[in-house]
């Protein structure tokens, strides 16, 4: 068997770009769906909100500077190739990644050491979390972003039981939706993870925020519900900055796994109109 | 309209500030959020002296980002109000007469606001490359060791921002 060797300093190289390009360049998909919600939006507050955030997103990418200060907490889920092996620690190699690009990159360091009683800053922004999935192949494929924490504070999760059914998932993400109002710097972008377990709800949730906006999930019955919260989301009126408007969110993306018989666990993640992710395949 | 205000901010601009009204600030604002606020507290709980002075001030809830070379500051929007708000009542009751941060307060901060003719401006979250821009001057003032979270002085120009609590209490988020 053919075993492709990495060097652990290409897997260093790679990630500390994806964070840097990532806090510098929104994608396009937020650009656009900022720039239609300019078109929709006719409160003066909402249209001069958004503008701005247009603008802001223009200037760091010209200026390649962090477009938020909060360059957030380091999240990459990895799909590692089983026919790869590494020319030394992977893990290693992902943080020394995620160090060099939050101290070269001027990117702020947000991360303290321990949660609860030292909450010392580790100063390079380590640890990340990193999800890593084996799969078939010899590549390596990284999606990586930026989780700003005014919006992932907002988040939550609940085990649902199967009799809440569809419209026991919607409300629970609406009522989500609705308690975070004006504070995760709206207009957001809503991840949901449907099924699985406790904490595979959660991880899905995390990987439907790092979705691009401008694709469905594919099955239409969740495209539809993806559709559908959109429009009751942005029925609320919370607006852009929370200062009111038709647009709180940019979008919704549901991601699902199989669950257990007696389970509907579902997570929400909210995430800022600072949808920062980035992918790269070494 | 969009009113400019002239720092330090005077009782007369205060009152005629309306929720809803943009405004552009100039003068000077000290900056703190979560670790300077609870230190800050702390000090006021145990009777002692800041080691900076608030009275007449403005306070940014932000943690900039690190300033690349030949920049003043970095990207430096606002952070989440409410993770203050356990400690902004007693800050106005000191004296201070503003804060500038996102999202909603609690009760007790509206209430410190009328109390005290404060007001609570919201400048725009996500918008850090912008709002930098008219930061024209930074200058430590405590906290060296909180590193972001540091308390600094910055010399603003035609900061943007919103009134999001004026002094008679009315709100601008609404509630969804
Ligand atoms: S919630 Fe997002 S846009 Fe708002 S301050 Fe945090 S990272 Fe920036």
């Amino acid at each position: 068997m053919d075993i492709r060797i990495i060097d652990a300093a290409a897997v260093t190289a790679a990630v500390k770009k994806l964070f840097m390009d990532c806090n510098y360049f929104i994608g396009s998909d937020i650009m656009c769906a900022l720039e239609t919600a300019l078109h929709t939006e006719s409160a003066p507050v909402a249209q001069s909100v958004l503008s701005q955030i247009i603008e802001n997103d223009r200037i760091a990418a010209a200026e390649q500077i962090p477009l938020c200060q909060d360059t957030g907490m380091a999240v990459l889920f990895v799909e590692y190739g089983d026919k790869t092996a590494i020319d030394g620690c992977f893990e290693d190699a992902v943080q020394q990644g995620v160090r060099e690009a939050y101290e070269e990159g001027y990117l702020r360091k947000s991360v303290v050491s321990d949660p609860v009683f030292d909450r010392v800053n580790t100063r390079d922004n380590t640890p990340a979390v990193i999800h890593t999935r084996i799969v078939p192949g010899d590549k390596i494929r990284i999606t990586a972003g930026g989780k700003g924490f005014g919006s992932e504070n907002m988040s939550a999760i609940k085990m649902l039981t199967p009799a809440y059914g569809e419209e026991g998932v919607k409300r629970f993400i609406l009522d989500t939706v609705r308690a975070a109002g004006p504070n995760p710097c709206p207009p957001i972008v809503v991840g949901v993870g449907i099924g699985g377990t406790f904490e595979r709800a959660a991880q899905l949730a995390k990987k439907a925020t790092f979705r691009p906006i401008d694709t469905e999930n594919p099955d239409p019955r969740y495209a539809a519900m993806e559709r559908e919260l959109l429009e009751e989301i942005n029925q609320m009126g919370f607006g852009p900055a929370g200062l009111g408007g038709k647009t709180t969110a940019l979008g919704v993306n549901i991601e699902t796994f199989p669950t257990h018989i007696a389970g509907m666990p579902v997570a929400v993640n909210i995430c800022c109109h600072a949808a920062r992710h980035a992918s790269t395949e070494i | 309209m969009t009113k400019r205000i002239t720092l330090p901010i005077t009782d007369e601009d205060i009152k005629s500030l309306k929720t809803g009204d943009s405004v552009l600030l100039t003068g000077t604002i000290i900056t703190g959020r979560d670790a300077a606020h609870k230190r800050l507290y702390e000090l006021l709980q145990q009777g002692k002296e800041l080691p900076v002075d608030l009275r007449g001030e403005i306070i940014y809830y932000v943690g900039p980002a690190p300033a690349k070379p030949g920049y003043v500051v970095g990207p430096a929007g606002p952070t989440s109000s409410y993770r203050m708000d356990k400690y902004t009542p007693a800050l106005l009751d000191l004296g201070m007469k503003g804060m500038i941060g996102k999202g909603a307060r609690s009760q007790e901060v509206i209430d410190a606001i009328v109390r005290n003719k404060a007001v609570y401006f919201a400048a725009i979250g996500g918008a850090a490359a912008l709002i930098a821009k008219s930061i024209k001057k930074e200058e430590l003032l405590c906290y060296e060791d909180l590193g972001t979270e540091a308390v600094r002085r910055y010399t603003v120009e035609d900061f943007p921002c919103i009134v999001a609590v004026d002094s008679e209490g009315n709100n601008v988020y609404r509630r969804g």
